[in-house]
C-alpha cells in the first residue's frame, strides 16, 4: 500500500527558494570591501572626534557655536568632519540594507523600507555638506567677535 | 534553549552574540548619527538655536545617553576589527573566540577610562 503524503497546507515559502537568477553584478562583494575599509577608517574618524570634542580641554561642557566655529575655521576639520558624514552615511546605510534584506521577506516591505532609507539618507549627507561648506561664522545670534 | 539548537556549531555561541551585539549597536548609532547630523546643522540657522539643543546634551542624563552611545560605538569599532581579522587573516577563524575575549576586554578598558573623564565633566567634577 503506498503513503499518500498530502500537500503542505502552509502558503509560507521559505525566502531561499524564491531568489532570483544569480545576479553577475559585483555590486555586494564591493558593498562588502566597503564595509571594511570605511570601518577602519570610521574608526580613525570617530575616535578622533570624540577625543577633540569630549575628552580634552572641558570636555563636552566647551561645545557651544563658538566651539563649531573655531573648528570649522581650520580646513582640516571641515575636511575631517565631511569625510566621517560621508562615510559614516554610507557604512550605516549599508547595514540597514543588509538588515532590511535579511527581515523584510516580502518584496513590496523590502522596497519600501529601503526607499525610505536612501531618501533620509541623501536628505541627511546633503544637509550635512551644504552646512559644512556654507558655515557662516556671522549666523543670526552669533556673539563672535568679529561679527 | 530548544533540542534542534543544540549541537550545532554557531547558534547560541559567541559568534552568534557578536553578531547579534554588532547589528543591535549599528542600529543605534546609525539612529543617533541621523539626529546628530540635524542638531549640529542648527549652526547654519541661528547661534542661540544651536547653544539651546547642545545645553540638552550637557545635563546629567544625556550624559548617561552619550555614556551609551559611546559604549555601543567602542563595542562595533572592536568588534568591526575581529571581522575584519576573522575575513582576512588565515587564522581569523581558529581564532574568533579567543579575539572576541580580546574586544570584550579591550572594550572595558577603553569604556572605563570614557566613562570616569565623561561623566566627572557632565557631573561637575574635573
Amino acid at each position: 500500500m503506498s503513503v499518500t503524503i498530502p500537500a503542505p497546507r502552509s502558503q509560507r515559502i521559505d525566502p531561499k527558494y524564491k531568489r532570483g537568477p544569480k545576479s553577475r553584478s559585483s555590486f555586494e562583494m564591493l558593498a562588502w570591501l566597503f564595509m571594511r575599509l570605511s570601518g577602519v577608517a570610521l574608526i580613525v574618524l570617530i575616535f578622533g572626534h570624540l577625543i577633540s570634542n569630549l575628552i580634552v580641554g572641558d570636555g563636552i561642557n566647551a561645545i557651544s557655536f563658538g566651539f563649531v566655529a573655531g573648528k570649522w575655521a581650520d580646513p582640516i576639520w571641515q575636511f575631517w568632519d565631511l569625510a566621517m558624514l560621508w562615510l559614516a552615511m554610507l557604512h550605516g546605510t549599508n547595514g540597514v540594507r543588509t538588515i532590511i534584506n535579511d527581515y523584510a521577506e516580502k518584496h513590496s516591505t523590502r522596497a519600501w523600507l529601503k526607499g525610505i532609507l536612501y531618501v533620509a539618507t541623501i536628505f541627511i549627507v546633503v544637509l550635512g555638506t551644504l552646512v559644512i561648506f556654507t558655515f557662516d561664522p556671522c549666523v543670526a545670534g552669533s556673539t563672535l567677535p568679529q561679527c | 534553549m530548544s533540542k534542534t539548537s543544540s549541537g550545532t556549531l554557531y547558534r547560541g555561541h559567541e559568534g552568534m552574540w557578536s553578531w547579534v551585539g554588532h547589528r543591535v549597536t549599528g542600529v543605534v548609532i546609525f539612529l543617533y548619527l541621523l539626529v546628530h547630523v540635524l542638531d549640529t546643522a542648527l549652526v547654519r540657522v541661528d547661534a542661540n538655536a544651536y547653544n539651546a539643543v547642545i545645553s540638552t546634551y550637557q545635563t546629567p542624563w544625556m550624559a548617561l545617553g552619550e555614556t551609551g552611545l559611546v559604549a555601543a560605538i567602542l563595542f562595533h569599532a572592536f568588534n568591526g576589527l575581529r571581522l575584519i581579522l576573522v575575513d582576512f587573516w588565515k587564522q581569523g577563524t581558529k581564532y574568533q573566540r579567543q579575539m572576541l575575549w580580546g574586544v570584550m576586554i579591550l572594550w572595558v578598558v577603553v569604556f572605563a577610562g570614557f566613562a570616569i573623564r565623561h561623566l566627572s565633566l557632565a557631573f561637575g567634577g574635573h
